[in-house]
């Protein structure tokens, strides 16, 4: 009963694609929250703002970095501190203005603004100039080897359409006026927007004068871009052909999909690695049984915790076999990520319950754990599991799941001392993940380290990174780094997530480890 | 009357800002809508700025008075969420869960009473008795689930209705409906029967029992001996005075069908402020969540107080007693 049907509904989905040429109908969970390119740096929001607008750089379906709005950069053989893009020629924005230097003068000067989400990124930098027509020089404050990987999501406007349309400011959360950059676009990219509804509808509509028309395959000519929140209803208009391409694909699905006749399921590693982390500085503890110590503070204590996690029954049991075990925190794609470390972690229960009595706590010890329950695949699922584990070498952990509106703030204001944690590294380098999440927490580095870890000669290393241009040196700096994390057992690594997209037959397309799609690169069949 | 309506007015006020102030009050408890806001990349200087500039760093009873002195000049801020006035997200959402809510309040009402005439009349009939068994499945049933199931049958199996969103809308001024497409109306029949099956069956159970009670009466026998015809009645003489308290019910159940619609549209991804209300609680979106849950409140206060009004001009014997104290 089912596959018949559900072979009609592929047939008359079939037949409803070829009668409306190339209009892909595309559904995620969430919807982008704004156009305006520098407001939100956030997985849905920059997705469509990728089919609308460019960066310099961009990365491909593989995560490959290619050329974008920039043919070629290097850093300037004058001066170590600064970047020399060249810019493409010939490209106009949609409303036929034409791009220069000025809109990338403009562009990257509004994402340093305060109210953008990019400023981070380009730190950095000092200075924006635009010598000629199409050519950009970034100054920064030290030379600045990986400046092309921070640049990969950051899009360019047109500065004179913004000036015009009163868009010179990054959207705020003040004045209570719409901005109209939120709502409306004028990008370089290979669709246009033709009409946006938030959290309802968005269709944009091929660019007939797009720069790429000859590069890339751009046989898909129209899409519709519908949010649904709900897995079930996502799986169900799929299912029933209202939809042709889906993001999100609930693990309890997965199969379902692949079983139905027309339809076809993509998988790959995501750009998103999976770990425990532990409150290892303080002396004493909030949340556990034991006075007057830390227990975790030992490293044995950590590596005993570690060797418990059965990291292969977490993919059987709760992931239904889509995660990849992970020995470190970092992505596969990644600069500075080695297969030796990341498979490390294997499981031996009586080493660790070994390790635990030598360290003093064979009886074991209580400790809660925070997890989110709405963030990442499974999370809820994968701490139930952990807890169980950890019970086999006497460590009692109390599960405390909540929504991770209220699980991020645990760890920013160090209230928890045994949480869950997800990281994507958008630069694909390593020293993203030690800025964030090795470097003793501060103003401006650690933001993300909830282990009270400090380790200032490594902190110097890692300020290092930043500006050493010897790419085999800064490397083997990178190594080191990883190899003190490693040994520290600073983070509890437990899977690297996999990503599932769900589309019908007729579409082909590989998966982008970062979860954009960029419908460019989609042919039909 | 004149003090009755003011006494009462004077009441929903009262009502309505201890409402806004328990929901501040639980605001906090919710999470933390910071990093939601800001990216990956944010330190914490960030983290800091953003607080003082929403005034999150200040205690809820101020946050509470800002938003009470905003709301009295119409200004209810701006989202944290899509960065936009909230006025302008709940003007362009409301119209789709107005129109929800009237296809299923008329579905409701309509098959709620004649289903229920129907079965106290035929009391004994199969035809009734499956009728009633299967409203203890409207009942007893949770929406979210009802809703799946009609997915399931109606758009993956049998393919005849979308299993989500609103269809084909078109704008007429400011009110965008999909009353007038094809569609747009196909769209309406899983979700207003998803949302609606609750109230029907409870209109029609208290429609049969009201009738039962009705058709035991005297005056019933006595239309009957007078030879008047079998549907004159039970249509004239006995529907007509089942329907006071069915009035009652169906006018509360109309604010509930608004306020419940938040399940219903979530699972039907229906572009309504029940999915926006569920969207700013992921997301900690503190101005929608207030705006929601004051305009919430404004409805059923109003609704309560249309429908006190409304007794007191349906039922006579209630203006006597009010006249006399």
């Amino acid at each position: 009963m089912y596959r018949t049907t559900a072979l009609a509904a592929a047939l008359m989905a079939t037949t409803s694609f070829a009668a409306s040429a190339e209009t892909l109908r595309w559904a995620r969970a969430g919807d982008s929250l704004t156009l305006d390119p520098h407001a939100q740096n956030e997985g849905p929001t920059s997705a469509l703002a990728h089919q609308i607008m460019e960066p310099l750089v961009m990365r491909d379906m593989t995560g490959a970095m290619v050329p974008a709005l920039a043919t070629e950069w290097a850093p300037s053989e004058s001066d170590p501190n600064v970047w020399v893009f060249v810019l493409r020629e010939g490209v106009t924005f949609h409303d036929g203005a034409a791009f220069d230097s000025e809109d990338v003068k403009f562009s990257l000067e509004r994402a340093m603004t305060e109210d953008s989400d990019y400023k981070e990124l380009l730190a950095s930098v000092v200075e924006v100039r635009a010598p000629e027509s199409h050519r950009i020089e970034i100054v920064t404050n030290g030379p600045n080897p990986i400046m092309p990987n921070n640049l990969t999501n950051m899009f360019m406007m047109d500065k004179g359409w913004a000036e015009a349309n009163n868009a010179v400011k990054v959207q705020d959360y003040e004045g209570g006026e719409d901005t109209h950059a939120a709502k409306n676009a004028n990008g370089t990219g290979p669709y246009r927007l033709v009409s946006r509804e938030p959290d309802v509808k968005t269709v944009l509509t091929i660019n007939e004068n797009y720069w790429g028309k000859e590069e890339f395959p751009l046989q898909v000519t129209e899409i519709v871009y519908t949010p649904i929140q709900n897995a079930a209803t996502r799986i169900a208009a799929l299912l029933s052909g209202e939809v042709d391409f889906i993001q999100d694909v609930p693990v309890q699905d997965l199969e379902r999909v692949a079983a139905a006749d027309g339809l076809d399921l993509r998988t790959a590693p995501q750009n998103r690695v999976i770990f425990f982390g532990m409150n290892m500085g303080d002396a004493d503890l909030e949340n556990d049984n034991v006075d007057g110590k830390n227990p975790l503070s030992d490293v044995r204590v950590r590596r005993a915790m570690s060797m418990a996690i059965n990291r292969d029954a977490i993919k059987q049991v709760v992931m239904r076999g889509q995660s990849q075990p992970a020995g470190m925190i970092s992505p596969p794609f990644v600069n500075g990520w080695n297969e030796e470390m990341d498979s490390s972690s294997r499981t031996d229960v009586e080493g660790a319950r070994a390790l635990m009595s030598e360290a003093g706590y064979a009886d074991g010890f209580s400790i809660q754990l925070d997890c989110p329950n709405d963030r990442y695949i499974n999370d809820e699922g994968i701490c139930q599991a952990a807890v169980g584990m950890l019970a086999q070498i006497g460590i009692t952990v109390n599960l405390d799941a909540k929504p991770k509106a209220q699980h991020f703030p645990l760890i920013n204001n160090y209230e928890t001392d045994f949480y869950m944690l997800g990281w994507g590294v958008p630069t694909y380098d390593s020293e993203y993940i030690f800025n964030f999440l090795v470097h003793t927490k501060g103003e401006k580095y650690g933001s993300w380290n909830g282990t009270r870890f400090s380790n200032p000669e490594l902190d110097e290393k890692i300020e290092a990174l930043a500006s050493e241009t010897d790419l085999e040196m800064r490397n083997a700096m990178i190594n080191e780094i990883w190899q003190v994390v490693q040994d520290e057992a600073l983070y509890i690594p437990i899977h690297h997530q996999v990503l599932n997209w769900g589309m019908a037959s007729n579409l082909d397309t590989i998966v982008a480890p970062d979860d954009t799609a960029k419908f460019k690169y989609f042919t039909l069949n | 009357m004149l003090a009755y309506v003011i006494r009462r007015v004077f009441h929903s006020i009262v009502v309505l800002l201890a409402v806004g102030l328990v929901a501040f009050s639980m605001f906090r408890f919710v999470g933390d809508p910071i990093d939601n806001m800001l990216g990956q990349e944010r330190t914490q200087a960030d983290i800091d700025r953003l607080r003082t500039q929403l005034g999150l760093d200040q205690p809820f009873a101020i946050q509470y008075w800002k938003f009470l002195s905003g709301a009295a000049e119409g200004n209810f801020g701006v989202s944290y969420r899509q960065g936009r006035p909230v006025s302008d997200i709940i003007s362009e959402r409301a119209p789709a869960t107005l129109e929800l809510a009237a296809v299923s309040g008329l579905f409701a009402i309509l098959l709620g009473i004649g289903l229920g005439v129907f079965t106290a009349i035929r009391r004994n009939g199969i035809a009734s008795n499956l009728i009633m068994t299967l409203s203890l499945v409207g009942v007893s049933l949770p929406t979210f689930l009802i809703g799946i199931l009609l997915i399931y049958v109606f758009s993956v199996e049998l393919d005849m209705l979308p299993s989500f969103g609103r269809g084909e809308t078109v704008m007429v001024g400011y009110w965008s409906t999909g009353f007038l497409t094809k569609s747009g109306l196909v769209a309406l029949i899983l979700p207003a029967i998803t949302l609606g099956l609750y109230q029907m069956t409870l209109i029609m159970r208290l429609v049969r029992s009201e009738m039962l009670e009705v058709l035991r009466q005297d005056y019933i026998r006595f239309a009957r001996a007078r030879g008047l015809r079998e549907r004159v009645v039970n249509f004239r003489h006995a529907l007509k005075n089942t329907l006071v308290p069915v009035i009652t019910v169906t006018g509360l159940q109309l604010g509930s069908i608004i306020a419940f619609a938040i399940i219903t549209e979530t699972v039907f991804q229906w572009p309504g402020v029940g999915l926006l209300f569920i969207n700013a609680i992921h997301f900690v979106d503190i101005p929608v969540m207030a705006a929601y849950l004051m305009l919430i409140s404004v409805m059923f206060v109003t609704i309560n107080l249309v429908v006190d009004l409304l007794y007191f001009a349906i039922d006579p014997r209630l203006r006597v007693d009010g006249r006399s104290t």
